[in-house]
């Protein structure tokens, strides 16, 4: 019913209905909701507000009221009011009945709370007696606790005075024992009392007694220290000990040095050992290992106890190190080197290489702990020594090959020839000389090579990348043996024999065909070849492919010119020694070609033949019509005789037309030795104008008798017969024997020359 | 002035060419012909400087073919030769000194063209010949002497002859042979300037060696100085002791007597054989050289030379410091080099010298006859002047 009638009776609610609105009803329902809360605390309304009380307290349809009486109340609503205002009374009642649920629940938490206050009160009570209790006891038992704690630190300090009376004798005890740690911790710990109570005799007497032991036990430590029989790990604990006994340090640095130099030296000296002229000596790489592991690791041991040890000792003791290290590092390093200097035979490095890999590597460790004694750089100094001195052995040996090669090649042409039985042709030992010259200088290559391997440490310095490739291969090894096989070539150039004796004018032409072979092809090879292995990265200049090869080329010129020379002059010489030895005056009438013009076109034969094995024919002139038929009618020819007009003319008179004639008949200047070119031809066309131009002078030298010009006549053009094949222009030949002839009739006082008729049959009957 | 250019006269075969030692003012050069089918001849030839013109006088030389010439330093008019002389089909070479014309002797200026109607005859002063030695190879005179001492090369002989009695008469006053093996033949020799004119050198074959006149006794041998036959040689004629040699391996080479185990400088610019080596009487770097290439190449060999440095300038002569910079620069020595290369002649030369009364100027003969006159180019001659 209440709830029925307070649905409705919200007056609030319904905005329409209400004429103040709802501005003017909000401080109203404000007002009673304080007036609630005001109830709840027990303050009426009208006190809170200040206002006189309204309602008469006794009214029984105050609801607030203590005289409330509910069918009062109803009825009075009832009659009084209309049934909108009852709605709404119903709506108010409602709500203020479940605002009086709330008021009521409140009422009572209020109601537990006082209640749980009296029982704290009671608790603090009762705590305030319990502390009383507890201090009344802690007064009581204060003067008890104070005498223990006094007599704790009675306790403690008769230990220690114990520990101090008794530590001689412990001292000694563990000096028996060789504690010596523990010695030392102990004279550690009395140290600073003993110090501080040294004005105490009985005190005094245990310090002095103390330090007696420890003076002992210091001998004792440095006795071990110096004993050396124990190892580094061992020293390094007897330092320490030393040490924290207050020894001084400077000293202690130069014994644990002065021992650690002891052991090294002993390690030099079995390496110097290895290195003794008497027992076979290991091989290199087993030598550096054994400097490695036993010098190398002794000395990075060293260093790293060292600097455990002395790490306080500052910059200066860093540096005693370093001058220990650089010393017996640079007596290592002179071992190492001696031992080296042994390797230098032989062309295989995998084992020296190896050997020096592992000397660099080793070193790499000392090299960073003692980065000031610069052993690492000192290392890699030597390796790139090494390296350097092997470049110049691989060039000996290169030289030293190439020279081995020219002497088989002259054994092979001193050879006596077994009839039949053809030794090694030249082209062949061309051939052999060209492929081994090229497989030693692979050979070489090759070896070298290892030096650069990326597995080598070394092979990653500055040098090994740079100047090594550059430099030290390309250019010393085999720039500089090309360099020196020309040189060496061309020595033979000069050599004093020049008579032609000493080198086989074969051995020159083939190799002046070698050093040609190497312009065209053989040089960008190598070059080519070492370029792709050795790849170059710095900046030196190095020489130009084009540069080899004009010298190369201008050597296998010099040879060439100087075969023509040789064979020239082995020819000439014939000739000469076959128009000096003559009495040509008193000659008999010619029947035969001579012997030695015989021999001449066999020689010359022979040479063609040589000079054909090895290079190309050549260029000739277009043969004229009749070639080999040309007759010696010729030199009887008008155009001789006018050549010589002024001696067959009574008196002496110049005629200058007869000059200019002269002249145009023969302006053909012919250069006797002319530049050679890399053919045959030209060579042969070389050897025969130096020997036809001797033939000449020697002629002109000598008086003829008429059958001696006449036998000069059958000579010249049997000559002619055979040499015109040989040479690049067979007119030159003709000219040069036409001379020959002119000269001869010129050196006659009774100049008949023989019918050519004649002279050809001569000569066609050899 | 005239160019440097070349003057050429022909005559006939011919290999002997002197200048005339002791004219100091002319030009003249003596030219000896080689025939066998004709009176031979030498030519007297004039070169007239200011004109530049030749002019020639010839005299008859009719003993034979003249293989070699030589003046006396001495007279003007005194001239010896070698010279061919064939009969029985024997061929001799023989020696002898002649004088000619009085009228000839400092030259005439006739032309050309009257010569041959006048040609004179040289009178035979004496025969250098000795029965023992008949090949005789070349006479030299002793330089800077009276004209009294003379020496020629027979076969493998030397021999030092004393004229008398104006030179009528030759006195064989010592001589010395060489042993040895086969047949050692002299082609050449030449008497020092220096040490009072007491050294000869000689040639033969490949061998080069000195000889003390006074003693006929060798000083010092150069085997095998050339690869081949040496052909001529010559004294350095400011120098002691430095010789220059060329031969048939066209080389020429310049030695110092002192230190024969090597050549001080060889040149090697000739393509044939290298038949003589003279060098300039003044300018000692100056080296002339004929050829049977046909070609005659005049050398500056300054770096051997008794003027290393350049013409020295005295210490008065520089003023400032400039001119005593460019002093020092001309201290440096200088490079040796081909001056020049004549190729006038198209038959082989086998004579060459410089003209005795100037210094710049000289004379190459060729086997056709050919005498070519040259002058050292005129840039090269300030060079060494100034």
């Amino acid at each position: 019913m209440a709830a029925a009638a307070a649905a409705g009776s919200s007056p609030g609610s319904r905005p329409g209905d209400s004429p103040e609105g709802p501005e003017g009803e909000a401080p109203e329902r404000r007002r009673k909701a304080h007036g609630m809360l005001k109830l709840y605390y027990g303050l009426s309304e009208g006190e809170a507000a200040g206002r006189p009380a309204g309602p008469d307290p006794l009214d029984p349809t105050d609801l607030n009221g203590a005289h409330f009486d509910p069918e009062v109340y109803l009825d009075k609503l009832r009659r009084e009011c209309p049934l909108a205002q009852l709605m709404d009374s119903e709506t108010d009642m409602v709500r203020r009945i479940r605002a009086l649920d709330a008021t009521y629940t409140i009422r009572k938490m209020k109601n537990d709370f006082r209640k749980m206050e009296d029982e704290m009160d009671r608790l603090a009570t009762n705590m305030a007696v319990i502390t009383d209790f507890s201090a009344r006891i802690s007064a009581t038992l204060q003067d008890r606790h104070e005498r223990i704690t006094k007599l704790a630190g009675v306790h403690a300090l008769l230990r220690k005075l114990q520990f101090l009376f008794e530590l001689p004798s412990r001292l000694t005890k563990c000096v028996e024992l060789g504690a010596y740690g523990q010695a030392v911790r102990y004279q550690g710990r009395a140290q600073a009392v003993l110090q501080q109570y040294q004005h105490l005799p009985s005190f005094r007497a245990i310090q002095d007694d103390c330090q007696v032991i420890t003076a002992r036990l210091a001998q004792q430590l440095r006795q071990r220290f110096r004993e050396g029989g124990s190892g580094a790990p061992e020293q390094a604990e007897c330092v320490e000990l030393l040490l924290a006994l207050g020894e001084p340090a400077e000293e202690l640095c130069e014994e644990f040095l002065a021992h650690a130099r002891g052991r090294l030296e002993e390690e030099l000296r079995s390496l110097e050992a290895e290195l003794g002229p008497s027992p076979p000596a290991p091989d290199v790489l087993e030598f550096t290992d054994h400097g490695g592991s036993g010098f190398v690791g002794g000395l990075c041991q060293v260093a790293a106890a060292y600097q455990e040890l002395f790490a306080a000792q500052g910059p200066a003791g860093a540096e005693r190190l370093a001058a220990f290290a650089r010393e017996l590092g640079s007596r290592y390093f002179a071992l190492v080197e001696r031992r080296l200097a042994q390797e230098q035979g032989g062309g295989d490095n995998s084992l020296l290489v190896r050997a020096l890999d592992r000397f660099h590597r080793r070193l790499r460790a000392p090299g960073a702990l003692l980065a000031a004694a610069g052993l690492a750089e000192a290392a890699t100094e030597i390796v790139e020594r090494v390296a350097r001195e092997r470049l110049g052995h691989h060039l000996q040996g290169l030289r030293a090959a190439f020279l081995g090669c020219l002497t088989d090649v002259r054994q092979a042409l001193a050879a006596p020839r077994v009839a039949g039985k053809e030794g090694p042709g030249l082209a062949e030992l061309l051939a052999n000389v060209a492929s081994s010259i090229l497989s030693h200088i692979k050979a070489s290559l090759a070896a070298v090579h290892l030096f650069t391997a990326k597995e080598v440490s070394f092979s990653n310095k500055p040098y090994f990348r740079g100047e090594f490739c550059s430099q030290g291969v390309r250019e010393g090894l085999i720039v500089g043996f090309i360099r020196s096989m020309c040189q060496t070539a061309q020595s033979f150039c000069d050599s004093p024999g020049e008579k032609g004796g000493a080198t086989p004018p074969a051995l020159l032409l083939l190799l002046s065909r070698l050093c040609l072979d190497y312009e065209t092809a053989t040089i960008s090879y190598i070059l080519t070849l070492t370029d792709e292995q050795f790849l170059v990265q710095d900046q030196f200049p190095v020489t130009p492919v084009s540069t080899l090869c004009a010298e190369a080329r201008e050597t296998a010129r010099r040879l060439l010119t100087h075969y023509v020379k040789v064979q020239g002059l082995v020819i000439s010489q014939m000739l000469r020694k076959s128009v000096e030895t003559r009495d040509w005056l008193s000659t008999l009438e010619p029947r035969n070609v001579r012997a030695v013009m015989k021999r001449v076109v066999e020689d010359t034969t022979a040479i063609d033949v040589q000079v054909g094995l090895l290079y190309e024919e050549g260029v000739r002139k277009a043969q004229s019509s009749d070639s080999s038929k040309r007759t010696f009618s010729v030199y009887s020819s008008s155009r001789q005789q006018g050549r010589y007009a002024p001696s067959y003319t009574p008196s002496a008179p110049m005629d200058t037309n007869l000059l200019s004639n002269i002249q145009k008949l023969f302006s053909e200047r012919i250069d006797v030795f002319s530049p050679v070119e890399f053919n045959k031809v030209s060579v042969l066309t070389g050897i025969i104008k130096i020997s036809l131009k001797t033939l000449l002078e020697c002629v002109r030298l000598r008086t003829f008798g008429r059958f001696g010009l006449q036998q000069v006549q059958v000579d010249c053009h049997f000559l002619q017969l055979y040499l015109w094949r040989f040479v690049a222009d067979e007119e030159l030949v003709h000219l040069l024997l036409d001379e020959v002839v002119a000269s001869a009739a010129l050196r006659c006082p009774d100049p008949v020359p023989m019918e050519p008729s004649v002279v050809e049959v001569i000569c066609e009957r050899g | 002035c005239f160019p440097d250019t070349v003057l050429i006269y022909t005559l006939s075969t011919a290999r002997a060419l002197t200048p005339q030692t002791a004219e100091t003012d002319a030009i003249r050069f003596l030219v000896g012909t080689q025939s066998l089918k004709y009176d031979n001849q030498i030519h007297i030839i004039d070169f007239d400087d200011e004109n530049n013109i030749i002019n020639k006088n010839v005299l008859l030389h009719q003993a034979g073919e003249i293989w070699h010439i030589s003046a006396s330093p001495a007279d003007r008019g005194v001239l010896a030769t070698c010279y061919n002389r064939t009969s029985d089909s024997k061929v001799l070479t023989c020696a002898a000194v002649w004088r000619m014309p009085k009228e000839l002797e400092s030259g005439s200026h006739e032309s050309p063209d009257d010569s041959s109607s006048t040609a004179q005859t040289l009178e035979l002063l004496c025969h250098l010949d000795n029965t023992a030695h008949s090949n005789m190879a070349c006479v030299v005179w002793e330089p800077m002497g009276d004209g009294k001492k003379i020496i020629s090369l027979a076969d493998n002989h030397i021999l030092l002859w004393d004229l008398q009695e104006s030179s009528s008469q030759a006195v064989l006053a010592s001589s010395a042979s060489l042993g040895g093996k086969g047949q050692l033949k002299f082609t050449s020799g030449r008497w020092s300037p220096h040490h009072n004119c007491t050294q000869v050198a000689t040639a033969n074959d490949t061998t080069l060696r000195g000889w003390d006149t006074r003693t006929m006794s060798q000083i010092y041998c150069i085997e095998n100085a050339h690869g081949q036959l040496v052909r001529d040689l010559d004294f350095n004629p400011n120098k002691q002791y430095y010789l220059a040699s060329c031969g048939d391996d066209c080389k020429v080479k310049f030695w110092d007597t002192r230190n024969v185990t090597e050549p001080v400088k060889t040149l090697e610019e000739h393509s044939h054989w290298v038949w003589n080596v003279r060098y300039n009487h003044s300018h000692d770097q100056l080296v002339l050289t004929g050829s049977s290439d046909s070609r005659v190449i005049l050398s500056n060999m300054v770096s051997i030379s008794s003027e290393p440095f350049g013409h020295l300038v005295d210490d008065d002569d520089i003023s400032d410091q400039e001119d005593h910079r460019s002093e020092e620069k001309s201290k440096e020595p200088l490079q040796d080099n081909v001056i020049a290369t004549y190729e006038e002649h198209e038959d082989s030369v086998y004579a060459v010298d410089w003209s005795s009364a100037d210094p710049w100027l000289f004379a190459s003969l060729s086997y056709d006859g050919r005498l070519v006159i040259n002058r050292v180019p005129r840039a090269l001659k300030y060079h060494i002047l100034l």
